[in-house]
């Protein structure tokens, strides 16, 4: 089932090799049709996913098969809570790529469309891989469409931003890809549910340098994918350059991958590290909410405005998962998917006005209310979806993480919570700039309003934003499992390590809610 | 089921009926005639009215100690499990639940009484504007919010529609949107609050924390829902008075009413969310989302309690923005202005009053404001519709028989919060002023008090020189405009009517010592700890005297105004030129607003370029593109390394090589005749040797022996 899901749209996208390059609008359905289909499958994942799985069966849908004897690695996908939400982002926001570059894209379309698609198998591929070497070789397969989309579908610094965002992933992704063989040679396996039990038991242990060391190296390969203040300059330009599709992919699905790493990876696999590094990496992510959100304020050009903006959300999300708490965690969860939604909206919106006026420019537009009334409107929908008002979904998430940030540490909320105040700012007044007011450029007077395409995309993203900020209960019960082991193998860990250290006995019994030996204890609750 | 009776077992549909017809205007309102529009959303209003009213009265039937219903809709953020929570309640969650009980009963009617009266009004005043359906979908969108708001079971919910109501504010402030004061003023409006939303946010963070849930109360609920909420935590006598964290939690919930509520220091968005239509301006910026704040800090009655110096910030910040505001109102020339100044005035008087522990009269107040604040807007609507569009006092006057209707109304609403006796502002003011008195042993009770009472007499003065300016004294409307000067259409004036109606008798049902309204609110806002008996101190002639202390400085206020704006004419701008420097620094607002556009928008702005450029420059341009130009200079430096170093050595071995084969290379030339040259000597040096030395011993061995 997974690997029908995984390769599906790779698979579709062979078969459209085989279609002739001049029938272009055969070639657009034809990808509409494989997106389409493969977030129908997708979407029986969602069905036949069970919300509390048992302890034995953590992974759902697992498939393992043998591959190589030596090294042990194999064919290993399974997918819980975390990965079951992020495969459907995938699947949902791809037939979004496809129509938004219904026109946008004229040249070679068969190629991009073939990219396209094989970039969304990569991309489940990451999310559903248990095997640890899988996993690399899904990330890094993730790099090559990805940057044939932006170098050669791209703006003007193409080539530049093409460049530099693979570089700047390599160089993270070595190494991690070192600290996976030196997982290897310190467990023997390369699965990663083998791994984790072998360290959750206790048969094997890292020192404490060892653990250090490892967890850095995989924190840096997803802290640049983030990308976690200071390492996410890559990010604008990239944005920037790419085309629609690739910025709505690379905001909506690529960012989340560092995320989902560190959630996968960083935390149960590395307990104590984690701990030890939360406060600084909490800071880091506390700086960019509130950078993200400041230099996204002075930005002249829309698309770097939502890219800054993702660095302030982003940072929300990371800071949500060092608070190391089930609310925080589950917050952080929500986000990532929200951020998903909301900024692939956002880019969605701003590849419509590209589409009309060939610039991103905030200065070239004003007054688009008149000419735009539809798509005025879902635009403010989409806006403030992103900036966190209540009933949508983008505010369920902050509040969940500032309350568990709150819950680690007072101050930590209390600082992030003005990016929720310059989330507003940035937004509304970009907002004010494009559509408020005359019709400041007479270009721009006689621009179409949305065509029947472009309003089903935004009205799609609109009711997600709105189920989403209500019915909360729906995604959340199904990730809760997963929030529940990640803390739990943290746990346990840290317990047993605190218990060693004790000789005279005493371990803190693990149904005890210590949910982190990070949380500073909390305001003791009364009655 | 139904013992809880119709109405209350349909509370949950109360805010539904105008969010029906808000997503029915939004998605298709553009293709619906305007009759259609007006019927949509002004009768889902009423309806929403008649189901209130009903489950009010469903309640008020249920004997006192039972007025509270809670009903559970769904499930909204479900209970996630978190450590240091109190026993039994490791879970947070949050429900989309409603709660009626005393306090939100009087909320909704207010709500949606005065809200209707308003969409009637609308019918005729947007008549003619452009966006009619947009215009009620968005009025109905805040309907549904404001319901939401004080329907709300818990703080989160209550937070959805405090965002909700800001939205729409932001939303009809911009409404002309071409304009870019509008816009400007909606955006300003938005983010001001959301300056304080940010300190509710923490505020509810820090609830749930010390006391474990957000929910406000259990009261009406059995089984699983039901588990303590913060009312019943802070009442059962786990806190004591004055504990910091409480006080804290009190302090932050108050940042947020600031921004709401337009209180000091965030009260300057109010003045221009004058730029929305006038109905918006009454239903929003006058009765009901601006008083959001005192809602709240009543709802939490029992926190406050608990935080003596919380309730003195509140008392003291709202004693000061009423008197600062009203300051302001007594130059301004545009009569929206004077009216937002007054309403931020008003709302000060409702903090004095909840600061001084008098929820009831503050709660009081908040209902009397509604209806003569909503009136006044109205009324001042009607004149600006009269006149073209006309906002500025100086190009009014001598309109009180043109447009008789409006007049009298009008007139009505000013009485009433000059607070003249026996109208509704009277009752609630004068109570106020008498609980500020009785506050406390502290002297300054007594300060705050007589600020209150200055206030009084300034209110009355403002709002009789705008009463003056407009309706009476000679006409200095322009010429053009004066044709066309009409008494307002009766979808109006009918609601004009019925407000005036009730700015008159609306304060009866708080006469002194009737007190209906007081103890219908009494569940709700009891002392958490049983009072020295303070409070009720009966009949006094010191209460006596006060009122009519009170009265005196109205007709003070009164009198001064009509000393300067009718009888002598000119005297106001000889006041004016003789205080100039006074005169312009409050006419400036205090330059208020350039002070936080140098202090923080613009440092913020400052800010935002500088890390811009920071980001352009440094982390990017040193970061990244200088480590890959460092990469760049170590790659020539290794090429370099490379070619003359390690390549060299190579080389270098070769050279040695070459230079000591240098010789024998010489010799190799590859000519075969060269080669035989050197056989040819070769053999001759071997013949020399094997055949000259033996030859040349001969001869020595022959002369030896010679």
């Amino acid at each position: 089932m997974l690997t029908v899901v995984t390769f599906l749209p790779l698979a579709g996208g062979l078969l459209l090799l085989f279609v002739d390059e001049e029938l272009k609008e055969t070639i657009r359905r034809g990808a509409m049709a494989v997106a389409v289909f493969t977030f129908l499958v997708s979407l029986d994942l969602l069905a036949g996913f069970q919300s509390s799985p048992g302890e034995y069966h953590v992974y759902q849908f697992e498939e393992m098969r043998h591959w190589m004897s030596s090294p042990p690695i194999s064919y290993h996908l399974g997918l819980d809570g975390l990965s079951l939400w992020l495969v459907l982002l995938t699947t949902f926001l791809t037939p979004f790529c496809v129509l938004c570059s219904w026109h946008g894209v004229d040249r070679r379309v068969k190629e991009f469309h073939v990219l396209l698609l094989a970039l969304e198998s990569a991309m489940i591929g990451v999310f559903v891989a248990l095997d640890l070497f899988l996993f690399f070789l899904f990330f890094e397969a993730m790099l090559i469409p990805m940057f044939f989309l932006i170098g050669i579908w791209g703006h003007e610094r193409r080539i530049y931003a093409a460049v530099k965002f693979v570089l700047y992933t390599m160089a993270g992704s070595i190494l991690m890809l070192v600290a996976i063989v030196a997982l290897y040679s310190q467990t023997g396996s390369f699965d990663f549910p083998v791994i984790l039990q072998k360290l959750v038991s206790g048969r094997t242990t890292l020192t404490m340098p060892t653990e250090r060391l490892l967890f850095l190296a995989f924190f840096a390969a997803f802290a640049i994918k983030v990308p976690l203040f200071p390492l996410h300059t890559w990010l604008p330009d990239a944005h920037v350059e790419a085309p629609t599709a690739g910025s709505v992919i690379l905001a909506g699905v690529l960012l989340k991958i560092g995320t989902y790493g560190i959630l996968r990876f960083c935390l149960p696999l590395f307990p104590r590290a984690s701990v030890e590094y939360a406060p600084y990496i909490a800071g880091l992510a506390i700086i960019g909410i509130i950078y993200g959100a400041l230099v996204a304020m002075v930005q002249p050009d829309y698309k770097k405005l939502v890219a800054y903006s993702s660095v302030s959300h982003l940072g929300f999300v990371v800071l949500g998962i060092f608070s190391l708490n089930a609310v925080a965690i589950q917050g952080a969860i929500y986000q990532m998917l929200n951020h998903g939604i909301s900024t692939g909206g956002l880019f969605l919106a701003a590849g419509m006005l590209y589409d009309r006026r060939h610039t991103h420019v905030i200065t070239e537009f004003g007054g688009l209310a008149t000419p735009m009334p539809v798509f005025a409107s879902l635009f403010l929908f989409v806006c403030l979806s992103s900036a966190g008002l209540p009933m949508l979904n983008g505010f369920i998430g902050e509040f969940l993480i500032l309350n568990g940030a709150y819950l680690t540490n007072p101050w930590w909320a209390t600082l992030a919570a003005t990016g929720v105040i310059l989330s507003a700012v940035y937004l509304l007044w970009s907002y004010q700039r494009l559509i408020y007011g005359p019709v400041t450029v007479e270009k721009n007077r006689e621009l179409p309003d949305a065509s029947g395409r472009e309003r089903f995309s935004l009205a799609a993203i609109c009711v997600m934003a709105l189920v989403m900020g209500v019915a909360s209960p729906l995604f959340t019960a199904r990730t809760e499992a997963t929030v529940t082991r990640i803390l739990q193998s943290e746990m346990t860990r840290n317990t047993r390590y605190e218990a060693v250290q004790r000789p005279t006995g005493a371990a803190v019994p693990v149904s005890v809610p210590l949910v982190a030996a990070g949380a500073e204890g909390g305001k003791a609750g009364r009655p | 089921m139904n013992e809880a009776g119709y109405f209350l077992e349909h509370i949950g549909w109360i805010p539904l009926f105008p969010l029906a017809s808000a997503a029915l205007m939004l998605l298709l309102g553009r293709r619906l005639p305007k009759a259609a529009v007006s019927v949509a959303c002004v009768g889902s209003v009423f309806v929403s009215f008649v189901y209130a009213a009903g489950a009010v009265l469903q309640l008020g039937a249920r004997p006192a100690e039972e007025r509270v219903f809670q009903k559970i809709l769904f499930e909204w953020i479900p209970a996630i499990p978190y450590h240091g929570a109190a026993p039994g309640l490791s879970q947070f969650s949050a429900d989309w639940g409603m709660l009626l009980d005393p306090l939100s009963s009087v909320m909704i009617l207010v709500v949606t009484g005065v809200g209707f009266l308003i969409h009637v009004y609308s019918i005729g005043y947007m008549g003619h504007e452009g966006g009619y359906y947009r215009f009620f979908g968005y009025m109905n969108l805040f309907m549904f919010s404001m319901l939401t708001l004080v329907l709300g079971n818990n703080l989160l919910l209550l937070f959805v529609g405090w965002e909700g109501v800001g939205l729409c504010s932001y939303l009809l402030i911009g409404f002309f949107f071409l304009k870019k004061s509008a816009s400007d003023a909606g955006k300003k409006a938005f983010v001001v609050n959301r300056v304080g939303d940010a300190g509710f946010l923490l505020g509810i963070f820090l609830a749930s924390t010390v006391l474990g849930t957000i929910r406000f109360t259990d009261h009406g609920l059995e089984g699983a829902a039901k588990f303590s909420g913060m009312i019943d935590v802070l009442r059962s006598g786990a806190f004591h008075s004055g504990e910091a964290v409480l006080t804290a939690m009190a302090i932050l919930f108050f940042i947020g009413a600031t921004g709401k509520s337009a209180q000091i220091p965030l009260y300057t968005w109010l003045p221009d969310a004058m730029e929305g239509p006038t109905p918006v301006s009454a239903l929003i910026h006058a009765a009901t989302m601006v008083t959001a704040g005192v809602y709240m800090v009543t709802r939490m009655n029992a926190l406050y309690q608990l935080a003596p110096e919380a309730m003195l910030t509140v008392a003291v910040i709202g004693g000061l923005t009423a008197f600062y505001a009203a300051t302001m109102g007594l130059v301004q020339n545009d009569i929206k202005r004077v009216l937002a100044y007054s309403t931020i005035s008003q709302l000060g008087y409702m903090f004095l009053a909840l600061g001084v522990g008098a929820f009831t009269a503050g709660i009081f107040h908040l209902m009397t404001h509604a209806f003569f604040k909503a009136l006044l807007f109205l009324g001042s609507g009607s004149v600006i519709h009269a006149l073209s569009g006309e906002q500025d006092m100086r190009r009014m006057g001598g309109l009180w028989s043109k447009i008789p209707t409006t007049a009298w109304t009008f007139m009505a609403a000013t009485l009433a919060i000059a607070g003249i006796p026996p109208l509704a502002g009277f009752f609630s003011k004068d109570e106020i002023l008498w609980r500020t008195f009785a506050g406390g042993e502290s002297g300054i009770y007594k300060v705050l008090y007589l600020v209150g009472l200055v206030t009084a007499g300034m209110t009355a003065f403002y709002m009789f020189r705008l009463v003056n300016l407009t309706f009476f004294g000679k006409s200095r409307v322009e010429h053009e405009v004066e044709h066309h000067i009409h008494e307002s259409p009766s979808s109006m004036t009918v609601p004009l009517m019925i407000l005036a109606f009730l700015s008159v008798v609306g304060g009866w049902i708080g006469l002194p010592h009737l007190s209906l309204f007081e103890r219908w609110l009494e569940p709700v806002v009891a002392p958490v700890q049983a009072a020295a008996g303070a409070a009720e101190a009966g009949w006094s002639m010191v209460e006596a005297g006060m009122m009519l202390i009170s009265v005196l400085v109205a007709l003070g206020g009164i009198w001064l105004a009509y000393n300067i704006y009718l009888e002598r004419e000119g005297l106001a701008d000889q006041l004016a030129a003789r205080w100039k420097g006074l005169y312009e620094l409050v006419f400036h607002k205090y330059y208020m607003d350039e002070v936080y556009d140098s202090l923080f928008v613009n440092r913020t702005k400052d800010l935002a370029t500088a890390l811009g450029d920071f980001d352009r420059g440094v982390v990017d341009g040193l970061g990244v593109d200088g480590s890959a130009t460092a990469t760049r200079l170590t790659s020539r430096l290794s090429m370099w390394w490379d070619r003359w170093i390690v390549d060299g050595l190579v080389n270098l071995s070769g050279a040695i090589v070459r230079f000591a084969s240098y010789p024998v290379r010489m010799v190799q030339t590859g000519l075969v005749q060269s080669y035989a040259l050197v056989i040819l000597f070769g053999v001759l040096l071997l013949l020399v040797v094997y055949l000259g030395w033996p030859a040349v011993s001969y001869v020595r061995t022959l002369l030896h022996s010679a």
